[in-house]
């Protein structure tokens, strides 16, 4: 049985979490049509589907936790606080964006929220992780890094590094693999020997779970519970959410490798009108108001792609700035 | 005869070098059942099956390390880097072994090994996808590095790669692989490593350029009365022919899209400096890219050297 989401949560909060997610996908999809028009160029890997991974997780950590992620990661700095503005901006490679505009999709970066990096190189992030989190424990800080990733990333070497060394290190880091499935076109039995990836951490004795990645409260309480024992103990620990997504690897891609049928099935558990419907049926609050969010976020979403058109490019000084002090 | 662009080209290569000789073995990132991100292995895997195009996992180091122990044993590895970005998680294993297996064996094992990846700026992507690095993997003794300028040196050239008994890395400018079509010509034909072509003669200056920058450089030459050597193989580079056309212009200007320094255009220059450069009439110049990461967007266009960047290195060096 489903736990009442009165039972984890106030109202406002759980409210908030769906605000996110809905925020996140609007995001998304409008970026899809920036890019479909020329504003957005290169790569764009987009979040719609997994939504509830980035909105439950953060929800469940503190805000002085570090979060990392890989390349798919507008959503995840969005959630965590970045300004919608700013990341449409970047995403357009205008001088307002979150890194001046030079940094686009992949690298999205802001210290001052704790979110310390989209990383495009698969697998980049984990050494990365483990570095912060033996800073932090070694400043005495009470701060959980949060290392985000896909299936794809863990048949890297830096993968089984970086769980070793935070184990062995007994470092403050929380795992978090996003599973979507696929690596680009290749299904994860393809491309792993264990395809229950959770499972691989008895290697490097780290305690590990899975979680349904489609359902924003599963996250949101595996991950509080998660990052408190972390904090406690100063061990490493790893959650497996499984999710997917409902657009191609990035916009080049049509994603002709899944099935129709497997594509509705994982839509039909689409994590916003899932958490919708429970949010109606536990009464925590009406159509009308969700209506109010969901007319708010398509507000943002437009006010953000207006400033980033709006915004002037970078100065072409920019290409020798930042390069050393 | 058909007109190909370089995707095709490469495929067109791989795949007549797949129906010769057993021995090859496509491997990568979605090569297989996806054909590739840009697409360059589409079909083989439907028509050589799935043992011969093998979607790996995402593992570079793996990857190119997997290949170096394939090629060792006989076969002719043919892996894919998704992009150049992508390769330093390799490069251990490329040049730590890879490159080094013919000497550590002292000849008792060869690795004939051909590493592809996309290359090159300007297709509006972010940093890491658009890497021009050619020249860490020239100063690695052992490896052959190839850049080909078109569809047609794209095919002679993976067909030469292939056939080679050493380390090879293929280098595919991404901004051209649709970018040209040619007349590339079905059946054999090799492009010889460690030779370059002379793309168009003149008598005043050579030029020097491969990969991308080749088509540019033709473009801005136009009114001059230049040479213009395409360089085709990186390392171990055509000097000879780098040489008798300094000698015969006394000028040069080496165009490269990696960055300036310790770019391959800095061995260019030493090699002219030290062998002809009482042939000189003015320094040697090089139009490279700045010292720094690959900028996004509209910054690409103060970091690609230009056609005018190209034609005031050519004036400077005809008026000194």
């Amino acid at each position: 049985m489903e736990t009442k989401l009165r039972m984890v949560l106030p109202d406002q909060e759980l409210l908030k979490l769906y605000e996110q997610m809905f925020l996140s996908r609007e995001f998304e999809e409008s970026c899809a049509e920036q890019y479909t028009k020329g504003h957005i160029t290169g790569f764009l890997h987009l979040y719609s589907g997994q939504e509830a991974v980035a909105v439950g997780a953060t929800a469940g950590l503190h805000r002085d936790d570090y979060i990392l992620s890989a390349y798919r990661e507008h959503a995840q700095a969005i959630v965590r606080g970045a300004e919608p503005k700013r990341v449409m901006a970047e995403l357009f490679g205008k001088a307002t964006g979150l890194c001046k505009g030079k940094g686009g999709s992949m690298h999205l970066f802001d210290p001052a929220i704790n979110f310390m990096g989209g990383y495009a190189i698969v697998g980049g992030q984990f050494p990365i992780s483990v570095g912060l989190a033996f800073a932090s424990r070694y400043r005495g800080e009470d701060r959980v890094t949060a290392c985000f990733f896909g299936d794809g990333a863990v048949n890297q070497g830096t993968f089984h590094e970086s769980l070793n060394w935070a184990r062995l290190w007994e470092l403050p880091v929380l795992f978090i693999c996003e599973n979507n499935f696929y690596g680009i076109g290749t299904e994860v039995h393809r491309s792993s020997a264990l395809a229950s990836i959770h499972r691989r951490t008895c290697g490097y004795d780290i305690p590990s779970e899975k979680v349904d990645g489609m359902d924003v409260i599963a996250v949101y309480k595996a991950v509080k519970h998660a990052a408190e024992k972390v904090r406690e103990s100063g061990l490493p620990y790893f959650i497996e959410a499984a999710t997917y997504r409902f657009r191609g690897h990035s916009m080049a891609d049509p994603g002709k490798y899944r099935s129709a049928a497997e594509h509705e099935l994982w839509k039909s558990r689409d994590p916003i009108p899932g958490y919708a419907k429970r949010l109606l049926e536990e009464g925590i609050t009406t159509r009308e108001a969700l209506d109010a969010i969901e007319a708010r976020c398509k507000a943002t979403v437009e006010e953000a792609v207006v400033f980033a058109e709006q915004s002037p490019w970078p100065e072409e000084s920019e290409v020798w700035e930042d390069i050393y002090v | 005869m058909a007109k190909l662009n370089m995707v095709q080209a490469i495929n067109l290569a791989l795949r007549e070098e797949m129906a010769r000789d057993d021995r090859v073995v496509v491997m990568g990132e979605d090569v297989g059942r996806d054909g590739g991100v840009f697409r360059v292995t589409e079909g083989l895997r439907e028509h050589f099956g799935a043992e011969r195009v093998i979607d790996t996992p995402l593992s570079e180091s793996g990857i190119v390390g997997a290949a170096t122990g394939m090629a060792a044993y006989g076969l002719r590895p043919v892996a894919e880097i998704q992009f150049m970005g992508f390769i330093y998680s390799a490069l251990d294993q490329l040049s730590a072994h890879g490159a080094r297996l013919r000497t550590r064996s002292r000849g008792r094992y060869t690795c004939p090994l051909v590493v592809r990846t996309p290359y090159g700026a300007g297709i509006k992507a972010p940093e890491l996808h658009e890497e021009s690095s050619e020249a860490i993997f020239c100063h690695i003794p052992g490896i052959k590095v190839v850049a080909p300028s078109g569809p047609y040196t794209a095919k002679g050239l993976m067909l030469a790669a292939l056939r080679d008994p050493d380390p090879v890395l293929y280098l595919e400018p991404t901004r051209l692989y649709r970018l040209i079509r040619e007349e590339v010509p079905e059946g054999e034909y090799l492009t010889e490593l460690g030779r370059a072509r002379l793309a168009r003669t003149g008598d005043n200056v050579t030029v020097i350029a491969w990969g991308s920058m080749l088509e540019r450089v033709l473009k801005a030459v136009e009114p001059y009365s230049a040479d213009v050597i395409d360089l085709l193989t990186l390392s171990p580079f055509d000097a000879e022919t780098v040489l008798a056309s300094v000698r015969k212009t006394g000028r040069a200007v080496i165009v490269h899209e990696a960055i300036k320094t310790c770019g391959l255009g800095a061995e260019i220059a030493a090699t002219i400096a030290e062998d002809a450069i009482l042939h000189l009439r003015a320094p040697v110049l090089r139009v490279t890219a700045p010292d720094v990461p690959v900028p996004l967007g509209k910054l690409i266009d103060h970091y690609l050297p230009t056609a005018e960047q190209i034609r005031a290195a050519l004036d400077e060096v005809l008026q000194y």
